[in-house]
């Protein structure tokens, strides 16, 4: 399969070359010739030469090379994994870390909030409860002043009248007078 | 591709000649038969080996390109054994790259001037699918003990079947390594031919004067696409050769 065409091309200079190399035969089947077969027996001897330096130093070494190579580079892969797996668990670990004081410090925001809230409440609370006393005390404090004002009004009413009788006509009965302011001031 | 040098002046293409062997060192070459085959063997597991090694030595975590190129090939090779093979893959892998790169280093080393092509000879692919025959056939005793035999059956085949079925599967098992090597050195050796026929053009027709030269190009023109085609068909063979051998060892070990 692999020699069909390559034979026609062989067979059509054979056939185009006359006499004399056609008559005088391929020199390789010429069997007669002992350096024909003393190829034969060179060819095995370096043949096997070659085949043991080969497998014996040659290829080795190659493969030395490429087994270090690839468990090098499979230790550097190793490595490479187990720096990665640290890395993954700091950053995991500090992420968990970030999350508690993210907690702790909402909790803290909240209790202090609660606090202020707490005191501003009682603050406020305080606050009324003088204000309403505050407001009781001058409530309590009018009333009196009203009921003084009333209390003195009559008096002066009283006092009042009596002036302008006195002017009117010259003279006064206080017990009168008081008695008429009563009934109209009543 | 030494063949340009070869190639006759005249009017003949000498497309054969580049196979020949010829011994290296002189005398020394001639009495151990040591041809430029085993030579650019030689060379080839050298510029494997030093590209390993070379390309390995900084062994840095963030590799350089040299570094890259070597573990790509290693990974390439090893995910081939293991993906094919199965869980024994891992065994058999040093096996196979040593298989996948003699091969791809020897069909490039073929494509520079001067050099040779040792995967063109089929006394050496076969040599190599030979070798891969009797390992797997190894690998299959010694993972299945003599059960392998079972395979020449194939699961759920009527019995009266046997007689035809058994030989037929035995010689396909049989021709294995035929194909196996044929494939590679028919393929190189097509490619070099081809090479080195475009190139005796290119020289022919340089012979014919001012015409000659401007027509010289075409074929010069087709060996560089040739030379690129080679340089797939090179990777390509290397890659069936690896492959087919993963696939027989995974018959051998498969239980």
């Amino acid at each position: 399969m692999y020699r069909t065409p390559r034979l026609f091309l062989f067979a059509a200079p054979l056939a185009a070359v006359p006499g004399r190399a056609v008559a005088a035969g391929m020199p390789q089947l010429n069997f007669h010739d002992p350096l024909l077969i003393g190829q034969v027996v060179w060819g095995a001897v370096i043949f096997g030469g070659f085949y043991l330096a080969l497998s014996r130093f040659a290829l080795p070494r190659v493969e030395r090379v490429l087994t270090s190579r690839r468990t090098r580079i499979q230790s550097d892969l190793d490595i490479a994994r187990k720096a990665k797996a640290e890395a993954d668990r700091a950053s995991a670990e500090l992420l968990s870390a970030r999350h508690e004081a993210a907690e702790q410090a909402r909790a803290h925001v909240e209790r202090i909030q609660n606090e202020a809230r707490a005191s501003a409440d009682a603050h406020a609370a305080e606050t009324a409860k003088r204000l309403e006393a505050e407001i009781a005390n001058a409530e309590t404090r009018i009333t009196q002043s009203r009921e003084q004002a009333l209390s003195s009004l009559s008096e002066i009413a009283t006092s009042t009248t009596q002036d302008l009788v006195s002017r009117l006509i010259g003279t006064q009965d206080e017990q009168t007078v008081a008695s008429a302011v009563k009934r109209v001031s009543a | 591709m030494t063949g340009e040098a070869s190639v006759a002046a005249g009017s003949t293409i000498d497309a054969l000649g580049q196979f020949e062997l010829h011994p290296v060192l002189g005398h020394l070459g001639e009495a151990l038969r040591f041809s430029q085959s085993p030579l650019f063997m030689l060379i080839a597991a050298a510029v494997v080996l030093v590209f390993l090694y070379v390309g390995m030595r900084p062994a840095a975590v963030v590799p350089g390109r040299l570094q890259a190129a070597a573990e790509i090939s290693y990974d390439f090779v090893h995910d081939l054994a293991v993906s094919t093979i199965g869980e024994n893959g891992a065994t058999f892998f040093p096996f196979v790259f040593a298989i996948f790169f003699f091969i791809l280093a020897g069909n490039y080393l073929g494509l520079l001037p001067f050099s040779f092509t040792y995967t063109s000879h089929i006394a050496v692919t076969f040599g190599l699918a030979i070798m891969v025959f009797i390992i797997s056939i190894l690998a299959s005793i010694r993972f299945q003990g003599v059960g392998f035999l079972k395979h020449f059956l194939p699961a759920g085949t009527p019995v009266w079947l046997a007689p035809l079925l058994v030989p037929i599967e035995f010689i396909s098992f049989l021709s294995r390594p035929v194909s196996l090597s044929i494939r590679l050195f028919a393929n190189m050796v097509a490619g070099h031919v081809l090479l080195e026929v475009f190139a005796g053009f290119t020289i022919m027709l340089a012979g014919l004067g001012a015409f000659g030269h401007v027509l010289a190009i075409a074929p010069i023109a087709i060996n560089i696409a040739l030379t690129a085609l080679e340089l797939l068909v090179g990777v390509l063979q290397a890659y069936v050769f690896a492959i087919l051998t993963c696939i027989y060892l995974r018959e051998a070990v498969a239980h």
